[in-house]
């Protein structure tokens, strides 16, 4: 008999579930490695739905127009192929989860309801209440306890990746990991692995990740040799609630069921809001984008919002924030459809959001870069496979509301047989001793930073990492702030020699996590900053006032950083982005388009 | 503005599961808008305690800060929350935190809550699909039996419930509400209740559903107000059917 497959998946949101779910149900054994239980991922956090084109409103959609509506939202970057297989496997997918019993809306005949989102003049987007993710991520969790049952998976909760083990020929051979409790180090073979560990929202500091989010495996193997790419493309989602701890997203959802942005006329207006009549409040999303109105992508609304605040000086109060009003509408509707995010408002914020409009205001939300793959989600090193998030695939210079959760199953769903087939013409290694030399190197890693002498916290580098690049590389970008934001980079990584951890237990040492995280998150930030240093155009959500163009001549390409070790930095190179689907156009929300 | 403004806590700690606790308190200056999480993030960036020594981190479980994801329940000022969502200005100081009692402490406030993981196997709270390749739709439901099975499957996983019941203990071995909240759930749709029966077996034996003392202490800690109590009684129902169900059998 052939040998069992033995995949490792790092990550147990969507992507890493969906992955897991396919190699069981292929013969595979999966070990599936999650900081946390897999049940408490940040998939649960996504609240408005996930996209397919069932076309079930007698709209005329379809799985062309979605890919269409992605590649152009995404600002032409995304090579298309991925896009379209998405696109085309969307509306099975959500068959899939309405038959594993996900709680999604329904119509009056018991279908499934569908509605519309940003970037696309169609109701595309199936839901469930608005906490779709908690509910997707949930029904594929009981799909893969059921396989744990079984014997088919072995969960390791609790267990941070540090990094891959390669061999002599830079073959992937399994990983090196470590146990939070007992703080541990262990390596674990596997004939390929699956890296589903989502977004980097910590290096921005606050942002509406969840804490997990730190892009620590990414960038540990980005520093073993894997390519990052895309890194300079970070979209801020335009209404998030400000926080001390985070910054809470509040869904676009609120604006696909009806939700008006505004601020008042007159700047600084003190009256409130309900009192401020019609004619002296100002919808600029619906005057400056009549056609797409409250719905224009992401990128599109943050600037927007920015500029009203920063250039027009009409924040609310004088404040950064501006109003999302959902008070003209029935209170039963929106307990039926917004209820889940409503009440994070009401809970976070102390007010109801049915009676006086949320204040909100950009926040960092999702990376489009990551982990360079190809159409099979293998990255440049074999045997490593990368799904989600994490990857950089699909979503271009800006990704459409509802997508994520979509390219994250699909990404599952393509990674995991994917791996599975190469698992099987795998020959063996030539020797086992890289796993004791990679062990070897990571407890040294251990050893020094718990020992270290110094004057630093961890935590406080962390907020001056997450202050500088909020600041810099986020909505609007100067190519002068970009070159402090690295010097200030390398400031901080020198600094990070001298963290003194005020905790040196060996047991369940959360500061010595966070520490070796850090070091990861530092070096990521460099591949943001100077990727977005050195692109000088304007496409998705890089925008840069300098270079207020897109320019597809020079720029119509995907950025690759690979890490030089002896220069301690990221080397960039660049690729041809595959367009033989749809020519680029130019993308224009506004009433010209 | 009140610049001198403080906030008091006062932290149930333990180095490992088998050391004593010990209680710290900490004094930090008031922000606005604070919650428990970013009191401990305060800590982790100044980790001196209100003696003025220096102390370390607190160690707790946390993710997603929108009470979502289930990781952060505490006990806080006695009941059992989540600490992202309780609010500095809305609790009575010092605040008391301390793990919850009825799990085992790993570190701090982070304690191991496997056991109603465990307890999600036992039951089979799944829909048992044939596959994963496409087999088209779902069966169709009413939006009545949606919005009857929504509230449930909103549950967090947070064992509020568990550490608030008083059955709940070594001695009944109780599920605990939140899994009978599940055997609800899955036992409502049309696929799902293929293993109903397998599923109302599992909570018939030593530390099933009649272990349950109609406190309702649960249904009023549940942070997404799930109609646990509810549950309770149609599953309860449910399983006493198959019972005399079964006796007829016989």
């Amino acid at each position: 008999m052939a040998k069992i497959p033995n995949i490792i998946v790092i990550g147990g949101g969507l992507a890493g579930l969906s992955a897991v779910i396919k190699i069981a149900e292929m013969g595979g054994h999966v070990d599936l490695f999650s900081i946390v239980p897999v049940k408490r991922s940040h998939s649960v956090c996504a609240q408005g739905g996930i996209n397919a084109a069932k076309n079930l409103k007698g709209e005329g959609d379809s799985t062309w127009i979605h890919t269409d509506d992605t590649v152009y939202g995404g600002d032409f970057l995304a090579n298309q192929p991925p896009v379209k297989a998405m696109c085309d496997m969307a509306p099975a997918i959500i068959d899939l989860l309405d038959r594993m019993g996900v709680t999604f809306n329904r119509t009056p005949e018991g279908l499934l309801d569908f509605r519309r989102f940003g970037g696309t003049l169609f109701n595309r987007t199936a839901f469930a209440g608005a906490t779709t993710g908690q509910q997707l991520l949930y029904a594929l969790d009981e799909q893969v306890r059921r396989y744990e049952a079984e014997g088919k998976v072995q969960k390791y909760e609790g267990w941070e990746f540090l990094s891959a083990v390669l061999d002599g020929q830079r073959i992937c051979r399994g990983i090196c990991a470590m146990d939070l409790r007992t703080m541990q180090v262990r390596t674990f073979a596997a004939d390929a692995i699956i890296v589903c560990t989502g977004g980097i929202g910590a290096i921005f500091g606050k942002s509406t990740n969840s804490v997990v989010c730190t892009g620590s495996a990414q960038s540990a193997l980005y520093q073993q040799g894997v390519y990052y790419a895309n890194g300079e493309f970070i979209q801020v989602h335009p209404t998030s609630i400000p926080g001390e701890d985070k910054l809470r997203l509040m869904s676009e959802s609120a604006r696909g069921e009806g939700g008006r942005v505004w601020v008042p006329k007159k700047p600084g207006d003190k009256r409130e809001a309900k009192s401020i009549p019609e004619n002296e409040r100002f919808y600029f999303l619906e005057e400056w984008y009549p056609k797409y109105g409250n719905l224009v992508p992401r990128d599109v609304a943050t600037r927007a919002i920015h500029k009203v605040v920063y250039q027009d000086g009409l924040g609310v109060d004088g404040q950064p924030m501006v109003y999302l009003d959902l008070t003209h509408i029935d209170r039963k509707i929106l307990d039926k459809k917004l209820e889940g995010i409503l009440e994070i408002y009401e809970k976070f914020v102390g007010e109801d959001p049915r009676d006086v409009p949320m204040k909100i205001f950009p926040g960092m939300h999702y990376t489009m870069g990551g982990l360079w793959v190809d159409f099979n989600q293998q990255t440049n090193v074999q045997g490593i496979y990368a799904a989600g998030e994490c990857d950089y695939s699909i979503h271009g210079a800006n990704r459409l509301g509802a997508n994520s959760l979509l390219s994250c199953i699909y990404a599952g769903f393509i990674s995991g047989p994917h791996a599975v087939k190469y698992a099987k013409s795998l020959a063996d290694a030539k020797s086992n001793g890289h796993f004791e030399a990679e062990k070897k190197r990571q407890e040294e890693i251990n050893v020094r930073l718990m020992s270290n002498q110094g004057n630093e916290n961890p935590f406080r580098l962390w907020r001056e990492l997450g202050d500088t690049m909020t600041k810099n590389a986020t909505v609007i970008r100067y190519n002068k702030n970009l070159k402090e934001t690295d010097a200030k980079l390398v400031e901080l990584l020198e600094r990070y020699r001298h963290v003194n951890l005020s905790d040196r237990s060996q047991w369940a040492n959360t500061s010595f996590v966070f520490a070796r995280q850090l070091y990861n998150m530092l070096q990521l930030a460099r591949v943001i900053a100077q990727g977005a240093g050195m692109r000088d155009e304007s496409r998705g959500a890089h925008y840069k006032p300098d270079f207020p163009e897109r320019d597809d001549k020079n720029w119509l390409k995907t950025t690759k950083a690979s890490f030089a070790p002896d220069a301690d930095e990221p080397k960039f190179e660049f690729e041809p982005v595959d367009t033989s689907l749809i020519p680029p156009r130019p993308r224009r929300y506004d009433a010209a388009a | 503005m009140a610049n001198n403004k403080t906030v008091l806590l006062k932290i149930k700690r333990q180095n490992d599961p088998g050391s004593s606790p010990y209680w710290e308190e900490f004094e930090l200056p008031w922000k606005p808008g604070m919650n428990v999480i970013s009191c401990f993030m305060d800590i982790a960036a100044n980790p001196v305690n209100r003696q003025g020594k220096m102390s370390t981190a607190i160690t707790y479980d946390s993710n997603c800060l929108e009470e979502v994801c289930g990781s952060c329940a505490m006990r806080i000022n006695g009941k059992a929350k989540m600490a992202c969502s309780a609010l500095v200005d809305q609790l009575d100081q010092p605040i008391t935190i301390e793990p919850f009692s009825k799990f085992p402490v790993v570190r701090d406030l982070a304690v191991d809550r496997s056991v109603l993981f465990e307890n999600l196997k036992k039951v089979k709270a799944w829909v048992p699909i044939d596959g994963s390749y496409d087999l088209g739709p779902g069966p169709k439901l009413s939006p009545e039996t949606q919005e009857e099975a929504y509230p449930y499957s909103r549950c967090i996983s947070c064992t509020c419930c568990m550490e608030a019941c008083p059955q709940f203990n070594g001695s009944t071995g109780f599920v605990g509400a939140a899994t009978i909240g599940q055997v609800r759930l899955f036992n409502m749709h049309p696929t799902g209740a293929m293993l109903k029966r397998e599923r109302l077996t599992a909570l018939m034996g030593d530390g099933g559903i009649h272990e349950c003392g109609y406190a309702q202490n649960c249904v009023e800690v549940c942070p997404k107000d799930i109609p646990l109590t509810r549950a309770i009684s149609d599953v309860g129902r449910q399983v006493m059917w198959q019972a005399i169900g079964d006796l007829f059998r016989k």
